[in-house]
């Protein structure tokens, strides 16, 4: 059915336009062929481009539509389609997920799953599924209680609930297939991330980096729900799965069981290295990419060594689980830097060779193209204001951190730069092969921070900080920013008031999409960043905005708006911002935002008339 | 000796004995006499339309030493992580005047010990009973329900907020009362 609607749309654009590329002249079409080869691999071709089967679109988590009926010249007139309320007030994190004739949605706890018919007008409900997870999760869930998102595969819907559990319900009626347990809300676990299906089998893992949690990724069979395999982040080889096929690049990363001597003793059954966060996967290497979390405590001093294997990113073997290789962002993390940002796959010319690469914006605040068959860092660069790190050594991999900056139990150090959630947290970049740009969303933010002794007592917080955050330099505390990745720097940037909490949506009509924690949800000329269009949501967006065409041919952008999540939890979760560190540090430097925008939980879907 | 001398050593042996309660640390002493426990009560709406019982005194809130030890044990139990230093995060806020589950202190005392179905831990069995007491004394002076003078003051730790005792009160503030019908 993607066929015959990509024929379509060719016919209602006789006079298609052309544009500039590198003062060369190309017809979008053409672009977009190329895009489709470029960045398709084998899933855009099976599915096509008309659906959004998975929250980045595709397994090289681009994000990038291939679609081009809304282009720079007529992003103007899009209007509101049809909108949907979840019915919930919590950030709203998901991306709608879309086939054929019907969209998904996750909502926040209690993770109810609807399902839209767009064959009919105003897309009402064809079922909704309500997995009715236990309320008490909500109380270790760290940053709101957020889900970003379902997957398709296969005739069934995948996704997460709060309370440690993947469900398979069917893509059809909503019936429920399997529902598998897999973490304890006793023990601090939850599950916010989205599933990714590669090759029958259901790829997740879990959340609680600050609940002293142990983190794993766990791959379950589609059809029946059984666990395949189960990868941890801390502990010895055989429960990380590391064996013969482990080769990473870098020295230290060599030797026995350093999931455990990298930690004081015992330290790694509590150490973190959650996995909630992205997952790519390359079809020709055979491996998948997923980052692992910070470790816990935050407070450093509890736990001496490289902290193996947290703030850093494995490649592994979907079908077994077996690490291919890892690299460490953030040996012995200082500041909360999760490793889990997303990396997305695509092939790059470098010194004259073709390399097979992805780009990772760590929450360090530096942006790293890292050659994905072997490990090695091709480059790294600061692309926000970055005072914790002095530079990437290229030798051994590691960043040399910048003394002075280090927490200390019992003094309080200021304008530590980027802040606990990093130069870019969870928020997804989007990456157009037209442009060759990483469009990422992100926040210019530090903070005053004091280490302080944490107490272990299971399900309850795993912290030892005490955080005072406010803006980076200029004052603006978000920035959108395109990133040319071969280049390594930016192309040009947007600044925003508040953190851009957003994801972020590149299409082949040249145009980016982004939403802001007020509400408008902007179209940006993929080119300049200049600013075309904008709709101002009921509340603040924080979702991932997708495209997709719809059963009657047209182009669609949807995005949900409800504003929360980390940044957004003054608002979604009623915080006092008298007290400057409510929210994990961030009630002060958000103490404005009420009056920007509230609470909401709205699906916008917008076309051109 | 005159009248006058009298009303002084009232007055002077009044302002002590109120001193002597707020300095006194009590080290071990059975629950049910720290306070007066009444029923819990969570609803303004009491079927019949009978008046809610008086809240008794809750000696605590007048003792700095029980305060002072509730803010140690505040961080100590984690509740920090949860609640910040009164302006919430993964929990609600403890420095406004909205209370879900009630601002006395029993109904603090309960939703401590047995917490609360949306994600608020059970710590009962966890925390000895007067700790418990102790909390809720701290918890109560995070929105100023506390003698201001037996409250704690600044924070040895990263300044986030103004200090317990120069909080402003937010107690929660019951509207005046509705004209009455015609008898």
């Amino acid at each position: 059915m993607g066929d015959k609607h990509e024929d379509s749309s060719t016919h209602r654009h006789p006079t298609r336009k052309l544009f500039e590329i590198g003062g060369r002249r190309l017809g979008l079409l053409a672009v977009a062929v190329l895009a489709a080869l470029w960045v398709g691999g084998p899933l855009r071709a099976q599915q096509g481009a008309a659906q959004w089967p998975m929250p980045a679109g595709d397994f090289a988590n681009t994000r990038f539509s291939a679609l081009q009926d809304v282009t720079a010249e007529n992003v103007s007139q899009l209007k509101v389609s049809f909108t949907f309320s979840t019915g919930f007030l919590r950030g709203h994190e998901a991306a709608p997920i879309v086939t054929s004739d019907t969209m998904y949605i996750v909502t926040p706890y209690p993770n109810v799953l609807y399902a839209l018919a767009l064959d009919e007008p105003g897309a009402p409900v064809r079922w909704k599924y309500e997995p009715k997870p236990r309320a008490s999760s909500q109380g270790v869930a760290c940053c709101d209680t957020v889900n970003r998102g379902a997957a398709y595969d296969s005739g069934r819907i995948f996704f997460n609930t709060l309370d440690n559990t993947t469900v398979a319900v069917d893509a059809k009626d909503g019936h429920e297939l399997w529902r598998t347990g897999l973490g304890d809300i006793r023990r601090g676990e939850t599950m916010t991330m989205a599933p990714v299906v590669v090759k029958g089998k259901v790829l997740v893992g879990n959340s609680g980096g600050e609940f002293g949690v142990r983190g794993w990724i766990t791959a379950l069979d589609a059809a029946t729900g059984k666990i395949a395999w189960r990868a941890y982040s801390t502990g010895p080889d055989s429960e990380v799965l590391i064996g013969p096929d482990f080769k990473p690049f870098y020295a230290q990363d060599r030797g026995k069981d350093l999931g455990v001597s990298t930690w004081p003793r015992d330290a790694w059954k509590r150490g973190g290295g959650t996995v909630w966060g992205w997952i790519s996967y390359d079809p020709e290497l055979n491996l998948i990419y997923h980052g692992t979390a910070n470790p816990g405590p935050w407070n450093p001093e509890q736990r001496p060594g490289d902290n193996k294997w947290t703030a850093g990113v494995f490649a592994r073997n979907p079908d077994t689980g077996a690490a291919k290789w890892f690299y460490q962002f953030n040996p012995h993390d200082l500041y909360d830097y999760d490793g889990v940002n997303e990396n997305v796959l695509m092939d790059l010319e470098i010194d004259g060779r073709m390399r097979k690469v992805f780009a990772h914006p760590d929450r360090n605040g530096y942006l790293y193209v890292i050659d994905r068959e072997t490990g090695e860092v091709l480059s790294a660069k600061p692309f926000v204001h970055v005072n914790t790190i002095s530079g990437i050594d290229m030798k051994s991999g590691r960043p040399t951190m910048v003394a002075e900056k280090k927490p200390v139990v019992g003094k309080v150090v200021r304008n530590i730069c980027p802040h606990a959630a990093g130069g870019k947290d969870w928020q997804p970049s989007a990456y157009s092969p037209t442009t060759r740009y990483l469009y990422i969303p992100h926040q210019n933010m530090c903070q005053d921070q004091e280490a302080v002794p944490a107490n272990y007592i299971a399900g309850t917080p795993y912290v030892g900080a005490n955080v005072k955050m406010h803006a980076g330099p200029g004052g603006h505390r978000g920035v959108f920013t395109a990133w040319d990745v071969a280049a390594g720097k930016a192309a040009w940037e947007i600044r925003e008031n508040f953190p851009v909490w957003s994801g972020a949506l590149a299409t082949a009509g040249g145009v980016v999409f982004y939403g802001t924690m007020e509400g408008w949800f902007k179209a940006v000329d993929a080119r300049t960043g200049r600013e075309l269009w904008k709709y101002k949501a009921g509340s603040g967006i924080v979702g991932q905005p997708v495209s997709y065409r719809g059963p009657d041919g047209k182009q669609y952008i949807a995005v949900l708006a409800g504003v929360g999540g980390w940044a957004g939890a003054v608002v979604s979760a009623n915080l006092d911002t008298r007290d400057v560190s409510a929210g994990n540090g961030w009630g002060g430097v958000m103490a404005d935002l009420p009056q920007h925008t509230q609470q909401g939980g709205t699906l916008y879907v917008f076309a051109l008339p | 000796m005159s009248s006058r001398c009298l009303e002084l050593l009232f007055l002077v042996s009044a302002v002590v004995l109120a001193g002597c309660q707020r300095e006194e640390r009590r080290f071990s002493e059975p629950p049910a006499a720290s306070v007066a426990i009444r029923s819990v009560v969570q609803s303004d709406i009491r079927p019949g339309g009978a008046p809610p019982p008086p809240s008794p005194a809750f000696a605590y809130d007048s003792n700095a030493h029980a305060i002072s030890q509730g803010k140690q044990l505040y961080e100590w139990f984690n509740c920090t992580g949860c609640h910040a230093f009164g302006g919430g995060a993964i929990g609600p806020p403890l420095m406004d005047d909205q209370w879900i589950y009630g601002s006395d202190p029993e109904n603090i005392f309960a939703t401590i010990v047995e917490g609360r179905p949306n994600g608020m831990p059970s710590f009962g069995g966890k925390i000895p009973e007067q700790q418990v007491w102790q909390l809720v004394a701290y918890v109560r002076s995070l929105s100023g329900q506390v003698r201001k003078d037996a409250d704690t003051a600044r924070s040895d730790h990263l300044f986030t907020r103004k200090s317990e005792s120069s909080m402003g009160n937010t107690r929660p503030r019951p509207a005046s009362p509705p004209p009455q019908p015609p008898p």
